[in-house]
Protein backbone atom coordinates (compact mmCIF):
# COMPACT_ATOMS: atom_id res chain seq x y z
CA UNK A 1 0.00 0.00 0.00
CA UNK A 2 1.50 3.50 -1.06
CA UNK A 3 1.99 6.19 1.60
CA UNK A 4 0.72 9.24 2.43
CA UNK A 5 -1.90 11.24 0.70
CA UNK A 6 -1.52 8.90 -2.59
CA UNK A 7 -2.22 5.67 -0.23
CA UNK A 8 -5.46 7.69 0.52
CA UNK A 9 -6.59 8.72 -2.21
CA UNK A 10 -5.65 5.68 -4.75
CA UNK A 11 -6.71 6.12 -8.47
CA UNK A 12 -9.42 3.43 -7.94
CA UNK A 13 -10.67 5.39 -5.39
CA UNK A 14 -11.16 8.57 -7.04
CA UNK A 15 -12.55 6.71 -10.24
CA UNK A 16 -15.24 5.57 -8.39
CA UNK A 17 -15.64 8.93 -6.72
CA UNK A 18 -15.85 10.36 -9.94
CA UNK A 19 -17.86 8.01 -11.55
CA UNK A 20 -19.76 6.12 -8.46
CA UNK A 21 -21.95 2.78 -9.16
CA UNK A 22 -24.86 2.37 -7.59
CA UNK A 23 -26.09 5.87 -7.32
CA UNK A 24 -29.88 6.84 -8.02
CA UNK A 25 -32.54 5.04 -5.73
CA UNK A 26 -34.43 2.48 -7.72
CA UNK A 27 -38.27 1.27 -6.76
CA UNK A 28 -39.26 -2.11 -5.49
CA UNK A 29 -36.61 -2.07 -2.03
CA UNK A 30 -37.37 -4.36 0.43
CA UNK A 31 -35.65 -1.78 3.43
CA UNK A 32 -34.04 1.88 3.27
CA UNK A 33 -32.05 3.56 5.48
CA UNK A 34 -30.82 6.94 5.96
CA UNK A 35 -27.14 7.94 7.63
CA UNK A 36 -25.60 11.05 8.54
CA UNK A 37 -22.09 11.66 9.72
CA UNK A 38 -22.77 14.39 11.89
CA UNK A 39 -19.30 16.01 12.38
CA UNK A 40 -19.54 17.14 8.25
CA UNK A 41 -22.89 16.71 7.57
CA UNK A 42 -22.53 13.79 5.06
CA UNK A 43 -25.48 11.77 4.24
CA UNK A 44 -26.62 9.01 2.44
CA UNK A 45 -30.22 7.09 1.24
CA UNK A 46 -29.40 3.46 0.50
CA UNK A 47 -32.03 0.61 -0.35
CA UNK A 48 -31.97 -3.12 -0.49
CA UNK A 49 -33.55 -5.04 -3.43
CA UNK A 50 -34.12 -8.56 -3.01
CA UNK A 51 -33.84 -11.57 -5.37
CA UNK A 52 -33.30 -15.40 -5.52
CA UNK A 53 -29.90 -15.43 -3.53
CA UNK A 54 -31.80 -12.95 -0.91
CA UNK A 55 -30.27 -9.85 -1.88
CA UNK A 56 -30.16 -8.99 -5.41
CA UNK A 57 -28.12 -5.37 -5.14
CA UNK A 58 -28.34 -2.24 -4.00
CA UNK A 59 -29.19 1.79 -4.59
CA UNK A 60 -28.03 4.74 -3.20
CA UNK A 61 -28.07 8.43 -2.91
CA UNK A 62 -26.08 11.00 -1.36
CA UNK A 63 -23.70 13.36 -0.99
CA UNK A 64 -20.15 13.55 0.66
CA UNK A 65 -16.14 13.45 -0.04
CA UNK A 66 -14.35 11.29 -2.08
CA UNK A 67 -13.87 8.70 0.21
CA UNK A 68 -17.41 8.45 1.25
CA UNK A 69 -18.32 8.37 -2.39
CA UNK A 70 -16.15 5.97 -3.15
CA UNK A 71 -16.70 3.27 -0.66
CA UNK A 72 -20.62 3.30 -1.71
CA UNK A 73 -19.68 2.93 -4.99
CA UNK A 74 -17.61 -0.15 -4.29
CA UNK A 75 -20.21 -1.52 -1.80
CA UNK A 76 -22.36 -1.67 -4.58
CA UNK A 77 -20.21 -3.39 -7.07
CA UNK A 78 -19.51 -6.39 -3.72
CA UNK A 79 -23.64 -6.22 -2.89
CA UNK A 80 -25.00 -8.48 -5.56
CA UNK A 81 -26.82 -11.74 -4.97
CA UNK A 82 -25.50 -12.68 -1.69
CA UNK A 83 -27.59 -13.81 1.22
CA UNK A 84 -27.93 -11.74 4.25
CA UNK A 85 -25.85 -13.71 6.06
CA UNK A 86 -22.90 -13.46 3.45
CA UNK A 87 -23.43 -9.30 2.97
CA UNK A 88 -22.84 -9.57 7.25
CA UNK A 89 -19.66 -11.22 6.90
CA UNK A 90 -18.32 -8.51 4.23
CA UNK A 91 -19.42 -5.33 6.50
CA UNK A 92 -17.80 -7.06 9.80
CA UNK A 93 -14.43 -7.58 7.58
CA UNK A 94 -14.45 -4.06 5.90
CA UNK A 95 -15.04 -2.45 9.96
CA UNK A 96 -12.62 -4.18 10.67
CA UNK A 97 -10.17 -3.03 8.52
CA UNK A 98 -11.27 0.41 8.94
CA UNK A 99 -10.16 0.14 12.66
CA UNK A 100 -6.67 -1.78 11.44
CA UNK A 101 -5.12 1.69 11.47
CA UNK A 102 -3.33 0.20 8.53
CA UNK A 103 -2.19 -2.78 9.95
CA UNK A 104 -4.60 -4.70 7.71
CA UNK A 105 -3.94 -5.79 3.91
CA UNK A 106 -8.14 -6.90 3.74
CA UNK A 107 -9.45 -9.98 2.28
CA UNK A 108 -10.11 -9.59 -1.08
CA UNK A 109 -12.00 -12.95 -1.09
CA UNK A 110 -14.50 -11.04 0.95
CA UNK A 111 -14.41 -7.36 0.30
CA UNK A 112 -13.07 -7.44 -3.45
CA UNK A 113 -11.79 -3.96 -4.50
CA UNK A 114 -13.12 -1.98 -1.31
CA UNK A 115 -9.81 -2.93 -0.23
CA UNK A 116 -8.30 -0.39 -1.77
CA UNK A 117 -10.07 2.05 1.02
CA UNK A 118 -7.65 -0.06 3.49
CA UNK A 119 -5.33 3.54 3.25
CA UNK A 120 -8.67 5.23 4.94
CA UNK A 121 -8.06 3.01 8.36
CA UNK A 122 -4.43 4.91 8.85
CA UNK A 123 -6.73 8.39 8.83
CA UNK A 124 -8.88 8.11 12.46
CA UNK A 125 -10.89 10.73 11.25
CA UNK A 126 -12.08 9.53 8.17
CA UNK A 127 -12.80 6.12 8.85
CA UNK A 128 -16.33 7.38 9.82
CA UNK A 129 -16.50 8.88 5.82
CA UNK A 130 -15.79 5.45 4.50
CA UNK A 131 -17.89 3.34 6.77
CA UNK A 132 -21.05 5.40 6.15
CA UNK A 133 -22.74 3.51 3.19
CA UNK A 134 -22.02 0.26 5.21
CA UNK A 135 -23.66 1.00 8.18
CA UNK A 136 -26.57 1.89 5.99
CA UNK A 137 -26.72 -0.96 4.56
CA UNK A 138 -26.44 -3.06 7.70
CA UNK A 139 -29.29 -0.95 9.26
CA UNK A 140 -31.28 -1.62 6.03
CA UNK A 141 -30.67 -5.49 6.83
CA UNK A 142 -32.14 -5.26 10.44
CA UNK A 143 -35.13 -4.54 8.87
CA UNK A 144 -35.30 -6.69 6.18
CA UNK A 145 -35.46 -9.80 8.77
CA UNK A 146 -37.67 -10.29 11.89
CA UNK B 1 2.50 62.34 6.17
CA UNK B 2 0.87 63.70 9.00
CA UNK B 3 1.81 63.28 12.63
CA UNK B 4 -1.14 60.75 13.41
CA UNK B 5 -0.69 58.97 9.99
CA UNK B 6 2.81 58.74 11.33
CA UNK B 7 2.01 57.22 14.60
CA UNK B 8 -0.42 54.97 13.26
CA UNK B 9 2.35 53.26 10.98
CA UNK B 10 4.35 53.30 14.11
CA UNK B 11 2.24 51.48 16.15
CA UNK B 12 0.43 49.36 13.51
CA UNK B 13 1.52 45.33 14.02
CA UNK B 14 4.69 44.04 11.92
CA UNK B 15 5.99 40.93 11.10
CA UNK B 16 9.24 41.48 13.43
CA UNK B 17 6.82 41.51 16.39
CA UNK B 18 4.34 38.90 15.66
CA UNK B 19 7.91 36.69 14.81
CA UNK B 20 8.85 37.86 18.15
CA UNK B 21 5.02 36.65 20.08
CA UNK B 22 5.36 33.75 18.03
CA UNK B 23 7.97 31.94 20.07
CA UNK B 24 5.98 32.95 23.05
CA UNK B 25 3.32 29.95 21.95
CA UNK B 26 5.49 26.82 21.61
CA UNK B 27 2.76 24.60 19.40
CA UNK B 28 3.69 27.13 16.48
CA UNK B 29 6.82 25.49 16.17
CA UNK B 30 5.43 21.83 15.47
CA UNK B 31 6.20 19.64 12.45
CA UNK B 32 2.76 18.44 11.32
CA UNK B 33 3.48 15.27 8.41
CA UNK B 34 7.12 16.80 7.46
CA UNK B 35 6.08 20.30 7.19
CA UNK B 36 5.92 23.03 9.88
CA UNK B 37 2.56 23.56 11.58
CA UNK B 38 0.60 26.46 9.78
CA UNK B 39 -2.10 26.82 12.11
CA UNK B 40 -5.48 28.58 10.70
CA UNK B 41 -8.11 27.24 12.86
CA UNK B 42 -8.00 29.50 15.73
CA UNK B 43 -11.59 30.63 15.11
CA UNK B 44 -12.36 26.98 16.47
CA UNK B 45 -9.69 27.37 18.99
CA UNK B 46 -6.55 29.78 19.90
CA UNK B 47 -3.29 28.56 20.73
CA UNK B 48 -1.64 29.43 24.28
CA UNK B 49 0.95 31.26 25.24
CA UNK B 50 3.74 29.87 27.29
CA UNK B 51 2.25 32.38 30.14
CA UNK B 52 -1.04 30.92 30.11
CA UNK B 53 -0.06 27.66 31.10
CA UNK B 54 2.19 28.73 33.48
CA UNK B 55 -0.61 30.74 35.38
CA UNK B 56 -2.72 27.32 34.99
CA UNK B 57 0.40 25.48 36.92
CA UNK B 58 1.15 28.20 39.30
CA UNK B 59 -1.96 28.24 40.72
CA UNK B 60 -2.12 24.29 41.00
CA UNK B 61 1.50 24.63 42.85
CA UNK B 62 1.22 27.47 45.16
CA UNK B 63 -2.42 28.43 45.27
CA UNK B 64 -4.87 25.53 44.96
CA UNK B 65 -7.81 25.78 46.80
CA UNK B 66 -11.59 26.24 46.37
CA UNK B 67 -12.90 29.60 46.22
CA UNK B 68 -15.47 31.39 48.34
CA UNK B 69 -15.47 28.49 50.62
CA UNK B 70 -13.38 28.36 53.80
CA UNK B 71 -10.75 30.71 55.50
CA UNK B 72 -8.01 29.59 55.67
CA UNK B 73 -4.81 31.54 53.37
CA UNK B 74 -4.94 29.49 50.90
CA UNK B 75 -8.36 29.79 50.27
CA UNK B 76 -8.28 33.71 50.96
CA UNK B 77 -5.52 33.92 48.25
CA UNK B 78 -7.76 31.36 45.67
CA UNK B 79 -10.43 33.94 45.94
CA UNK B 80 -8.84 36.82 45.13
CA UNK B 81 -7.27 35.71 42.22
CA UNK B 82 -10.21 34.26 41.13
CA UNK B 83 -11.93 37.77 41.79
CA UNK B 84 -9.19 39.57 40.36
CA UNK B 85 -9.56 37.49 36.85
CA UNK B 86 -13.59 38.78 36.79
CA UNK B 87 -12.34 42.48 37.46
CA UNK B 88 -9.55 42.10 34.29
CA UNK B 89 -11.98 39.99 31.68
CA UNK B 90 -14.89 43.29 33.13
CA UNK B 91 -12.72 46.08 31.99
CA UNK B 92 -11.74 43.95 28.64
CA UNK B 93 -15.41 44.52 27.65
CA UNK B 94 -15.94 47.69 29.54
CA UNK B 95 -18.22 45.99 31.98
CA UNK B 96 -18.26 46.11 36.32
CA UNK B 97 -17.43 42.84 37.75
CA UNK B 98 -20.70 41.89 39.05
CA UNK B 99 -21.64 41.61 35.45
CA UNK B 100 -19.29 39.17 34.14
CA UNK B 101 -20.80 35.38 35.21
CA UNK B 102 -18.24 32.12 34.45
CA UNK B 103 -19.30 29.60 32.56
CA UNK B 104 -17.75 26.29 30.91
CA UNK B 105 -17.83 27.83 27.65
CA UNK B 106 -20.05 30.25 25.45
CA UNK B 107 -22.56 27.33 24.42
CA UNK B 108 -22.93 27.54 28.38
CA UNK B 109 -23.42 31.20 29.04
CA UNK B 110 -26.36 31.06 25.91
CA UNK B 111 -27.99 27.78 28.07
CA UNK B 112 -27.65 29.86 30.76
CA UNK B 113 -30.25 32.93 29.69
CA UNK B 114 -32.36 30.63 27.63
CA UNK B 115 -32.71 28.43 31.18
CA UNK B 116 -33.60 31.05 33.48
CA UNK B 117 -35.90 32.71 30.82
CA UNK B 118 -37.41 29.06 30.94
CA UNK B 119 -37.47 29.27 34.58
CA UNK B 120 -39.12 32.57 34.86
CA UNK B 121 -41.83 31.66 32.14
CA UNK B 122 -42.64 28.11 34.82
CA UNK B 123 -43.36 31.19 37.48
CA UNK B 124 -39.69 30.98 39.30
CA UNK B 125 -38.16 34.33 40.38
CA UNK B 126 -41.26 36.19 41.58
CA UNK B 127 -42.16 39.52 40.30
CA UNK B 128 -39.02 40.36 39.50
CA UNK B 129 -38.71 37.89 36.74
CA UNK B 130 -41.87 39.25 34.93
CA UNK B 131 -40.30 40.73 32.43
CA UNK B 132 -38.59 37.47 31.32
CA UNK B 133 -41.49 35.08 31.11
CA UNK B 134 -42.28 34.21 27.66
CA UNK B 135 -45.47 32.57 26.08
CA UNK B 136 -47.40 31.96 23.68
CA UNK B 137 -47.50 34.89 21.23
CA UNK B 138 -44.02 35.69 22.24
CA UNK B 139 -41.28 35.59 19.64
CA UNK B 140 -37.66 34.99 19.75
CA UNK B 141 -35.97 36.60 17.05
CA UNK B 142 -32.30 34.62 15.62
CA UNK B 143 -30.96 35.13 12.24
CA UNK B 144 -29.98 32.40 9.57
CA UNK B 145 -26.09 32.75 10.14
CA UNK B 146 -25.79 31.67 13.95
CA UNK B 147 -23.95 29.28 15.28
CA UNK B 148 -26.03 26.36 16.59
CA UNK B 149 -24.59 27.51 19.71
CA UNK B 150 -26.95 30.58 19.38
CA UNK B 151 -29.72 28.63 17.73
CA UNK B 152 -31.01 25.91 19.37
CA UNK B 153 -30.81 27.18 22.81
CA UNK B 154 -33.01 29.42 21.88
CA UNK B 155 -35.55 26.76 19.59
CA UNK B 156 -35.85 24.69 22.74
CA UNK B 157 -36.72 27.68 24.97
CA UNK B 158 -39.77 28.75 22.37
CA UNK B 159 -40.29 25.28 22.62
CA UNK B 160 -40.55 24.84 26.18
CA UNK B 161 -42.37 28.19 26.29
CA UNK B 162 -44.90 28.46 23.38
CA UNK B 163 -43.16 31.44 22.30
CA UNK B 164 -42.41 31.18 18.33
CA UNK B 165 -38.76 32.02 16.34
CA UNK B 166 -38.18 34.34 14.14
CA UNK B 167 -35.80 34.50 11.68
CA UNK B 168 -33.60 37.21 9.84
CA UNK B 169 -32.58 35.91 6.37
CA UNK B 170 -29.04 36.77 4.75
CA UNK B 171 -27.91 38.69 1.25
CA UNK B 172 -26.08 36.76 -0.73
CA UNK B 173 -22.93 38.47 -0.11
CA UNK B 174 -23.55 37.31 3.58
CA UNK B 175 -24.66 40.32 5.20
CA UNK B 176 -28.22 40.28 7.09
CA UNK B 177 -31.16 41.50 5.22
CA UNK B 178 -31.63 44.28 7.33
CA UNK B 179 -35.01 45.23 5.75
CA UNK B 180 -35.93 42.02 7.12
CA UNK B 181 -34.24 42.84 10.26
CA UNK B 182 -36.95 45.62 10.77
CA UNK B 183 -39.94 43.74 9.61
CA UNK B 184 -39.26 40.31 11.95
CA UNK B 185 -38.23 42.62 15.15
CA UNK B 186 -41.58 43.84 16.20
CA UNK B 187 -43.98 44.28 19.05
CA UNK B 188 -44.27 41.00 20.44
CA UNK B 189 -40.36 40.61 19.99
CA UNK B 190 -39.04 39.90 23.02
CA UNK B 191 -35.32 38.56 22.67
CA UNK B 192 -33.03 39.34 20.00
CA UNK B 193 -30.36 36.92 19.41
CA UNK B 194 -27.27 37.13 17.35
CA UNK B 195 -23.97 36.92 16.39
CA UNK B 196 -21.53 40.10 16.50
CA UNK B 197 -19.03 38.20 13.87
CA UNK B 198 -19.94 35.18 11.75
CA UNK B 199 -17.63 32.34 12.64
CA UNK B 200 -18.34 30.94 8.56
CA UNK B 201 -18.54 34.14 6.70
CA UNK B 202 -16.66 36.88 8.59
CA UNK B 203 -19.51 38.97 8.51
CA UNK B 204 -19.31 41.80 11.02
CA UNK B 205 -23.11 42.86 12.03
CA UNK B 206 -24.24 46.18 12.48
CA UNK B 207 -25.04 45.49 15.77
CA UNK B 208 -26.02 49.65 17.05
CA UNK B 209 -28.55 49.03 14.06
CA UNK B 210 -30.23 46.01 15.26
CA UNK B 211 -29.55 47.43 18.93
CA UNK B 212 -31.83 49.80 18.06
CA UNK B 213 -34.69 48.11 16.50
CA UNK B 214 -34.66 45.98 19.58
CA UNK B 215 -34.77 48.50 22.17
CA UNK B 216 -37.54 50.32 19.87
CA UNK B 217 -39.94 47.42 20.94
CA UNK B 218 -38.61 46.88 24.80
CA UNK B 219 -37.03 43.23 23.55
CA UNK B 220 -33.46 41.90 25.27
CA UNK B 221 -30.62 41.84 23.06
CA UNK B 222 -28.12 38.61 23.48
CA UNK B 223 -24.67 38.84 21.70
CA UNK B 224 -22.84 36.01 20.84
CA UNK B 225 -19.12 37.64 21.04
CA UNK B 226 -17.52 34.42 20.49
CA UNK B 227 -15.45 35.75 17.15
CA UNK B 228 -15.40 39.31 17.66
CA UNK B 229 -14.21 39.49 21.95
CA UNK B 230 -11.08 37.67 20.86
CA UNK B 231 -10.49 39.64 18.03
CA UNK B 232 -11.59 42.98 18.00
CA UNK B 233 -12.53 46.06 20.97
CA UNK B 234 -15.27 44.93 22.23
CA UNK B 235 -17.96 47.32 24.55
CA UNK B 236 -20.82 46.52 25.19
CA UNK B 237 -21.71 49.14 27.36
CA UNK B 238 -21.13 51.25 24.14
CA UNK B 239 -22.59 48.60 22.04
CA UNK B 240 -25.94 48.61 24.14
CA UNK B 241 -26.53 44.90 24.63
CA UNK B 242 -27.94 43.26 27.54
CA UNK B 243 -25.96 39.84 27.70
CA UNK B 244 -22.86 38.88 25.71
CA UNK B 245 -20.92 35.25 25.73
CA UNK B 246 -17.63 34.40 24.54
CA UNK B 247 -15.12 31.35 25.07
CA UNK B 248 -12.28 31.73 26.90
CA UNK B 249 -10.25 28.97 24.62
CA UNK B 250 -10.38 31.29 21.40
CA UNK B 251 -8.85 34.14 23.22
CA UNK B 252 -5.77 32.25 24.02
CA UNK B 253 -6.89 31.01 27.28
CA UNK B 254 -7.79 27.12 28.36
CA UNK B 255 -10.43 25.39 27.76
CA UNK B 256 -13.28 24.55 30.28
CA UNK B 257 -13.94 28.70 30.76
CA UNK B 258 -16.24 30.64 29.24
CA UNK B 259 -17.96 33.98 30.52
CA UNK B 260 -22.01 35.57 30.01
CA UNK B 261 -21.86 39.25 30.77
CA UNK B 262 -25.23 40.54 31.44
CA UNK B 263 -26.41 44.08 32.76
CA UNK B 264 -26.18 43.92 36.20
CA UNK B 265 -30.23 45.14 36.49
CA UNK B 266 -31.37 41.84 34.33
CA UNK B 267 -29.07 39.11 36.33
CA UNK B 268 -30.07 40.28 39.72
CA UNK B 269 -33.96 40.16 39.18
CA UNK B 270 -33.20 36.68 36.94
CA UNK B 271 -33.87 33.44 38.14
CA UNK B 272 -30.85 31.07 38.79
CA UNK B 273 -30.05 27.89 36.08
CA UNK B 274 -28.34 25.64 37.98
CA UNK B 275 -28.49 25.17 41.88
CA UNK B 276 -26.30 24.00 44.58
CA UNK B 277 -24.03 25.50 46.68
CA UNK B 278 -22.54 28.48 46.78
CA UNK B 279 -25.09 30.19 45.14
CA UNK B 280 -27.33 30.48 47.98
CA UNK B 281 -27.72 33.20 50.94
CA UNK B 282 -30.00 30.51 53.16
CA UNK B 283 -31.10 26.89 52.71
CA UNK B 284 -33.67 24.92 54.54
CA UNK B 285 -35.61 21.86 54.04
CA UNK B 286 -37.91 23.47 51.69
CA UNK B 287 -36.58 26.30 49.71
CA UNK B 288 -33.52 28.40 49.25
CA UNK B 289 -32.78 32.19 48.63
CA UNK B 290 -30.20 33.17 46.19
CA UNK B 291 -26.94 35.62 46.48
CA UNK B 292 -27.26 38.15 43.69
CA UNK B 293 -25.42 38.10 40.35
CA UNK B 294 -22.67 37.13 39.73
CA UNK B 295 -22.75 33.87 42.19
CA UNK B 296 -26.07 33.49 41.99
CA UNK B 297 -25.06 31.97 38.70
CA UNK B 298 -21.95 30.17 39.84
CA UNK B 299 -23.21 26.88 41.79
CA UNK B 300 -20.84 24.37 42.48
CA UNK B 301 -17.29 24.32 42.86
CA UNK B 302 -14.88 26.69 40.30
CA UNK B 303 -13.30 26.51 37.27
CA UNK B 304 -10.55 28.31 39.25
CA UNK B 305 -7.28 27.88 37.37
CA UNK B 306 -8.87 28.27 34.38
CA UNK B 307 -10.62 31.55 35.26
CA UNK B 308 -7.01 32.65 36.04
CA UNK B 309 -5.58 32.02 33.20
CA UNK B 310 -7.97 33.47 30.97
CA UNK B 311 -7.24 36.77 33.24
CA UNK B 312 -3.65 36.57 32.06
CA UNK B 313 -4.48 35.90 28.19
CA UNK B 314 -5.98 38.99 28.60
CA UNK B 315 -3.25 40.73 29.86
CA UNK B 316 -1.18 39.33 26.88
CA UNK B 317 -3.92 40.65 24.73
CA UNK B 318 -4.05 43.89 26.02
CA UNK B 319 -0.35 44.25 26.15
CA UNK B 320 -0.35 43.65 22.64
CA UNK B 321 -3.17 45.77 22.17
CA UNK B 322 -6.43 44.67 20.43
CA UNK B 323 -6.96 47.54 18.47
CA UNK B 324 -3.61 46.57 17.07
CA UNK B 325 -4.47 42.83 16.61
CA UNK B 326 -8.16 43.91 14.69
CA UNK B 327 -5.61 46.05 12.36
CA UNK B 328 -3.47 42.41 12.23
CA UNK B 329 -5.91 40.12 11.29
CA UNK B 330 -8.15 42.49 9.11
CA UNK B 331 -5.18 42.92 6.32
CA UNK B 332 -4.81 38.88 6.73
CA UNK B 333 -8.40 38.24 6.14
CA UNK B 334 -8.24 40.22 2.97
CA UNK B 335 -5.45 38.78 1.71
CA UNK B 336 -7.04 35.13 2.10
CA UNK B 337 -9.84 36.37 0.61
CA UNK B 338 -8.00 38.34 -2.46
CA UNK B 339 -6.09 35.50 -2.72
CA UNK B 340 -8.90 32.64 -2.51
CA UNK B 341 -10.64 34.82 -5.21
CA UNK B 342 -8.41 34.50 -7.86
CA UNK B 343 -7.92 30.84 -7.97
CA UNK B 344 -10.23 29.12 -10.49
CA UNK B 345 -12.73 26.75 -8.87
CA UNK B 346 -12.93 28.77 -5.83
CA UNK B 347 -16.36 29.97 -4.76
CA UNK B 348 -15.90 32.67 -1.28
CA UNK B 349 -18.70 32.34 1.58
CA UNK B 350 -19.34 35.74 2.37
CA UNK B 351 -18.13 39.79 2.37
CA UNK B 352 -16.00 39.87 -1.02
CA UNK B 353 -12.41 41.39 -1.18
CA UNK B 354 -12.18 44.83 -0.33
CA UNK B 355 -15.58 44.74 2.35
CA UNK B 356 -14.76 44.85 5.69
CA UNK B 357 -14.50 41.23 7.42
CA UNK B 358 -13.16 39.39 10.20
CA UNK B 359 -9.52 37.64 9.96
CA UNK B 360 -10.72 34.29 8.25
CA UNK B 361 -12.50 33.16 5.43
CA UNK B 362 -14.50 29.73 4.37
CA UNK B 363 -14.88 28.48 0.90
CA UNK B 364 -16.09 25.93 -1.47
CA UNK B 365 -14.40 23.84 -4.31
CA UNK B 366 -16.36 22.91 -7.05
CA UNK B 367 -16.06 19.22 -7.47
CA UNK B 368 -13.90 19.00 -4.05
CA UNK B 369 -15.62 17.61 -1.20
CA UNK B 370 -14.41 20.31 1.93
CA UNK B 371 -13.10 16.94 3.77
CA UNK B 372 -10.78 16.20 0.66
CA UNK B 373 -9.46 20.06 0.30
CA UNK B 374 -8.73 20.18 4.29
CA UNK B 375 -7.04 16.42 4.12
CA UNK B 376 -5.02 17.88 1.19
CA UNK B 377 -3.82 20.59 3.16
CA UNK B 378 -2.95 18.86 6.13
CA UNK B 379 -0.69 16.69 4.37
CA UNK B 380 0.98 19.90 3.65
CA UNK B 381 1.16 20.72 7.47
CA UNK B 382 -1.70 22.91 7.15
CA UNK B 383 -4.71 23.15 9.52
CA UNK B 384 -7.70 24.27 8.67
CA UNK B 385 -11.49 23.60 9.83
CA UNK B 386 -13.65 21.61 7.03
CA UNK B 387 -17.39 20.25 7.46
CA UNK B 388 -20.28 23.19 8.63
CA UNK B 389 -18.72 24.57 11.33
CA UNK B 390 -22.08 24.36 13.48
CA UNK B 391 -24.11 26.29 10.97
CA UNK B 392 -26.17 24.03 9.04
CA UNK B 393 -28.70 26.44 8.05
CA UNK B 394 -26.09 29.02 6.80
CA UNK B 395 -24.46 26.62 4.48
CA UNK B 396 -28.32 25.25 3.60
CA UNK B 397 -28.82 29.10 2.84
CA UNK B 398 -25.93 28.95 0.32
CA UNK B 399 -26.90 25.25 -1.17
CA UNK B 400 -23.83 23.49 0.30
CA UNK B 401 -23.64 21.04 3.31
CA UNK B 402 -19.74 21.93 3.98
CA UNK B 403 -17.07 24.33 3.24
CA UNK B 404 -13.57 24.50 4.92
CA UNK B 405 -12.40 27.67 6.75
CA UNK B 406 -8.94 29.74 7.27
CA UNK B 407 -8.96 31.40 10.28
CA UNK B 408 -6.32 33.83 11.62
CA UNK B 409 -5.08 35.34 14.99
CA UNK B 410 -2.22 37.39 16.15
CA UNK B 411 0.38 35.03 15.71
CA UNK B 412 -0.34 34.41 12.10
CA UNK B 413 2.34 35.38 9.35
CA UNK B 414 1.07 36.88 5.94
CA UNK B 415 3.70 33.78 4.42
CA UNK B 416 1.52 31.20 6.05
CA UNK B 417 -1.78 32.68 4.60
CA UNK B 418 0.34 32.42 1.31
CA UNK B 419 1.40 28.91 1.81
CA UNK B 420 -2.68 28.48 2.44
CA UNK B 421 -3.39 29.97 -1.00
CA UNK B 422 -0.58 27.72 -2.90
CA UNK B 423 -2.27 24.58 -1.13
CA UNK B 424 -5.58 25.23 -2.25
CA UNK B 425 -3.83 25.64 -5.98
CA UNK B 426 -2.46 22.38 -5.41
CA UNK B 427 -6.43 21.32 -4.81
CA UNK B 428 -7.93 21.14 -8.52
CA UNK B 429 -4.36 19.11 -10.33
CA UNK B 430 -4.70 16.07 -7.20
CA UNK B 431 -7.95 15.55 -7.48
CA UNK B 432 -7.97 16.21 -10.88
CA UNK B 433 -10.78 18.77 -11.65
CA UNK B 434 -10.95 21.21 -13.66
CA UNK B 435 -11.67 24.57 -13.29
CA UNK B 436 -15.25 24.35 -14.42
CA UNK B 437 -15.64 21.61 -11.59
CA UNK B 438 -15.67 18.58 -13.75
CA UNK B 439 -13.48 15.42 -14.15
CA UNK B 440 -10.80 15.81 -16.17
C1 LIG C 1 -19.90 32.26 16.71
C2 LIG C 1 -19.76 31.16 17.71
N1 LIG C 1 -20.69 30.99 18.66
C3 LIG C 1 -20.60 30.03 19.59
C4 LIG C 1 -19.55 29.16 19.61
C5 LIG C 1 -19.52 28.10 20.68
O1 LIG C 1 -18.40 28.20 21.47
P1 LIG C 1 -18.09 27.03 22.53
O2 LIG C 1 -18.10 25.76 21.75
O3 LIG C 1 -16.75 27.38 23.05
O4 LIG C 1 -19.16 27.07 23.54
C6 LIG C 1 -18.55 29.28 18.63
C7 LIG C 1 -17.39 28.37 18.58
O5 LIG C 1 -17.42 27.23 18.21
C8 LIG C 1 -18.66 30.31 17.66
O6 LIG C 1 -17.73 30.46 16.71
Amino acid sequence: MSSGLEGLYQEVIMDHSRRPHGQGLKDGQVAESRQINPTCGDEITLRVHAGEAGIASISWEGHGCAISQASASLLSDLIVDLDAQAVRERIAAFRELMRSRGELEGDDELLGDAIVLGGVSRYVARVKCAMLAWVALEDALQRVEP
Amino acid sequence: MSITEQQAVTTAMAIAEVERLRADFPILGEQVNGHPLVYLDSAATSQRPTRVMDAERDFAEHRNSAVHRGAHTLAAEATELFENARATVARFIGARENEIVWTSNATEALNLVAYSFSNASLGRGGADAERFRLGAGDEIVVTEMEHHANLVPWQELAARTGATLRVIGLNDDGTLRMDEAAAVIGERTRLVCFTHVSNVLGTINPVEQLVALARGVGALVVLDACQSAPHRPLDVVALGVDFAAFSGHKMLGPTGVGVLYGRAELLDAMPPFLTGGSMITTVTLEGAAYLPAPQRFEAGTQRVSQAIALATAVDYLNEVGIDRIHHWESALGQRLVEGLEQIPGVRVLGPAAGVDRAGLASFVFDGVHAHDVGQYLDDLGIAVRVGHHCAQPLHRRFGVTASTRASTYLYTTPDEVDAFLDGVRGVGSFFGVGSSGTAR
